[in-house]
């Protein structure tokens, strides 16, 4: 059963929404104060060119409404806003449509979930996609949902992987030209990955990219016997997209089972890599693969970013990646060459990157039974969240974490639908860990400043054309940094730990930064 | 249908969606281990993997205070503890009871022999040791150091006797020390409460909670080291016995 559930039909006065054209997304998060796409704009910049807040008034910030979610699940939505109308996710599989301006609700789409869906670390969602005068939401269920953006009235819905085989869909969907993107989750079920593109209209199918290459195809070969079946490499964040190489950039998870590598001996192909897809066909370009054999669940899942910049005096089109792995990735985005790699939070487990931006790995960093102490942790130096860059400031801002884990090897015995993840982990012994911002020179990876995080953030950044980039923490508190000195200008204690990302937008003419906090959405503004 | 009715029944849905039964049926040696292999990947990164804590509660007591019994823990598996961290869990039923099961061989303390006075180990706890300047039982004692009222559903009596005499063994979180000194020249001793990026909340040894912006502050020592001392040499192997025999009689369920 899905319902859609009118609130304010009559409320008369209230924003329509407009029709988004994949050429008003390619434009990005513009001066009309419009939020597209998941990431403000295809080049994941999640930059922007508001300046009404600025470092002069944003000490005066202050939240203009809050909206509650009626779930104990985590709130990961980026809300999109398109003239005057915010579209946000909520957990697990919901849409709301609000008024942008008072946070009053317009319409709610509620979707009954069953019982024995296969989630592995929550029931979340971390928002939609518009394009035409549609809204799209991957469901947990493992279905793309297409939605009147008028109504919330479903006007399609298709099943894009199997739910009963550890399929989920949790990442927020990428509108390209006429088409939706969408990755999966699974990566603990033994799933075999996949990356779908829908036409936008009717729901069919275009293509299907198997992040693991079947028996015959180049790449199957890094997969120990069958092993490839169950190999994982999920596609669960937003991807970025250039038009003019015509191709998607999109990172894949780690291979399964997560810690026990013997039971798949190779490099294991596509996991841990950042794929570059033919947007119209979905055929691979080329692959870059961070972490061959992974056995530490260090998936490539970050989100990257495109940036122009000048290599050995070559202007030069670059993809670039803080990696859950701790290293900071500098790849020509044409053609997938790696052009620089390095550690940009602690790590213990690689001696460096080879010439080809292989890690050479150090003796002693596999989980064993006993556990095996290596930097970073499980989650990673960074992790689904989102980086920011602002072509303003030319700095990429990165909500880094400092943390080690101890991990663990146990048996990996697939059967499908089944949590398949051979051993487990837990936080080092008496680790004080902790955070921090940190602004890199995107091309170089040198670090500009840095401000200190009191513990490990699960929050993503925004930067401003004003001059700021907005963070959360885990202890409830947003805040304010002028982005190009990394002085703290703003905080707000909105009493529940940031685990989203940040956007800003325009409405009546006025700017808010929104972010979730907690089981809250809130938009902040000046008087 | 009126527009907020589905909302109602999902959610009434939802807070349904639990065990007709009140016992385990999942807790057969297969299920106990099926339980440990989803409880390593899951639950383990918080609770550590032998139950013993770390950010998540620890889980090696007889008695889980928020779970007494089956359906309780399910439940709490199944849906997470809104107050606390703890978050909600997609298992199968039968995953879910798996978990349970292990979780619940977690709690098997040792029940080793006490030979001790409990009467004179009352005595000593109260005069000698000086346990109550840190630690409280009900209404009577400090707050600086974990409660004892019912330190005996929690710990077995060789834990116990292992505190007593190595007590730096491990630290929990929560009653960490903090020293820390203010621009005006203030000093401050007492136990951390909370601490985030800008201020942290502490306990003086009087109970009384403050909060200093990090701002203000001129030093600030968060101390791991446990301030308990070890009682190897102020009480004998005898007065050792007699004040574990009298620990292990405090209890929520005598």
């Amino acid at each position: 059963m899905k319902i859609s559930i009118f609130l304010a039909l009559a409320i008369g006065a209230l924003p329509l929404p407009s029709q988004v054209a994949h050429e008003s997304i390619l434009k990005g998060a513009t001066e009309s104060g419009d939020w597209l796409t998941y990431s403000g704009n295809y080049s994941a910049h999640r930059h922007s060119p508001l300046k009404q807040i600025d470092e002069s008034n944003a000490p005066r910030l202050k939240p203009a409404w809050a909206y509650q979610t009626n779930s104990m699940q985590r709130f990961e939505t980026t809300p999109l806003v398109s003239g005057g109308v915010m579209y946000i996710s909520e957990p697990p599989s919901h849409v709301t449509a609000l008024d942008a301006r008072t946070g009053r609700p317009l319409w709610k789409y509620r979707r009954v979930i069953p019982d024995d869906i296969r989630v592995c670390c929550g029931a979340v969602n971390r928002g939609v996609a518009l394009l035409g005068d549609l809204i799209f939401i991957g469901t947990v269920d493992a279905h793309l949902v297409a939605l009147s953006a008028k109504t919330g009235v479903v006007q399609w819905d298709v099943s894009v992987a199997n739910y009963k085989g550890g399929y989920s869909i949790t990442g927020a969907p990428l509108a390209v030209k006429d088409k939706i993107v969408v990755g999966v989750s699974g990566g603990e079920y033994g799933v075999r990955g996949l990356l779908d593109a829908y036409d936008a209209k009717t729901g069919k199918r275009a293509w299907r990219f198997w992040t693991i290459p079947g028996p015959g195809e180049k790449g199957n070969e890094t997969w120990k016997g069958d092993s490839w079946k169950s190999g994982s490499a999920a596609t669960w964040v937003t991807g970025a997209y250039d038009p003019d190489t015509n191709l998607l950039y999109w990172g894949t998870g780690n291979p399964g089972p997560d810690w026990n590598g013997d039971v798949r001996e190779g490099d294991n192909l596509y996991s841990d890599c950042l794929l570059a897809l033919d947007a119209d066909t979905g055929t691979l370009k080329w692959y870059f693969q961070f972490t061959p054999h992974d056995v530490h669940d260090w998936d490539a899942t970050e989100v990257p970013v495109l940036v122009e910049g000048e290599v050995r005096g070559r202007k030069r089109k670059l993809v670039v990646f803080p990696n859950r792995n701790a290293f900071y990735y500098v790849l020509d985005r044409t053609t997938g060459e790696f052009i620089l790699g390095k550690p940009y939070a602690k790590q213990t487990w690689a001696k460096g990157l080879d010439d080809k931006g292989r890690p050479i790995r150090l003796p002693g960093t596999f989980p064993t039974v006993e556990g095996t102490k290596v930097w970073p942790a499980v989650a990673g130096a960074n992790n689904w969240y989102s980086p920011s860059y602002s072509p303003s400031t030319g700095l990429l801002y990165v909500s880094v974490r400092e943390a080690g884990s101890v991990y663990f090897i146990g048996e990996a015995e697939f059967k499908e639908g089944e949590r398949f993840d051979g051993g487990g982990f837990r936080s080092v012994p008496g680790e004080d860990e902790s955070g921090a911002v940190r602004a890199f020179n995107p091309v170089n990876g040198q670090l500009a400043w840095e401000y200190r995080l009191f513990s490990p953030p699960w929050a993503g950044l925004l930067s401003t054309a004003g001059g700021l980039v907005f963070g959360g923490t885990n202890e409830g508190q947003f805040f304010a940094l002028g982005a190009k000195t990394g002085k703290l200008l703003w905080r707000f204690q909105a009493g529940g730990a940031a685990r989203s990302n940040p956007m800003s937008y325009l409405s009546g003419g006025k700017q808010y930064i929104a972010m979730t906090m907690g089981s809250s959405l809130y938009a902040f503004g000046v008087e | 249908m009126i527009w907020w009715a589905p909302i109602l029944l999902f959610q009434i849905s939802q807070a349904l969606d639990l065990p007709a039964v009140e016992k385990n049926p999942f807790t057969s040696p297969a299920d106990v281990s099926a339980g440990k292999r989803l409880y390593a990947g899951r639950c383990g990164g918080c609770h550590g993997p032998t139950g013993d804590g770390g950010k998540g509660a620890n889980l090696g007591v007889p008695v889980l205070p928020r779970a007494a019994d089956d359906r309780t823990l399910y439940r709490v598996i199944r849906y997470g503890l809104t107050e606390t961290e703890m978050p909600g869990t997609y298992l199968t039923q039968r995953e879910l009871w798996q978990v349970v099961a292990f979780v619940r061989t977690l709690g098997q303390v040792e029940r080793g022999p006490v030979t001790g006075d409990a009467a004179r180990g009352e005595e000593l706890l109260r005069g000698k040791g000086g346990c109550l300047q840190c630690h409280s039982i009900g209404m009577e004692g400090s707050q600086m150091a974990p409660p004892l009222t019912e330190i005996g559903s929690r710990r077995g009596p060789g834990h116990l006797r292992g505190k007593l005499l190595d007590p730096a063994s491990d630290m929990p979180d929560q009653y960490r020390m903090v020293e820390l000194a203010t621009k005006d020249g203030k000093k401050f001793n007492g136990i951390r409460l909370n601490e985030d990026t800008w201020s942290i909340q502490a306990r003086d040894f009087s109970g009384k909670p403050h909060t200093f912006e990090k701002q203000d502050l001129t030093e600030l020592r968060v101390v791991r080291r446990t301030p308990m001392p070890s009682y190897r040499e102020r009480l004998d192997g005898r007065e050792i016995d007699d004040v574990v025999a009298y620990l292990s009689g405090l209890r929520s369920n005598p």
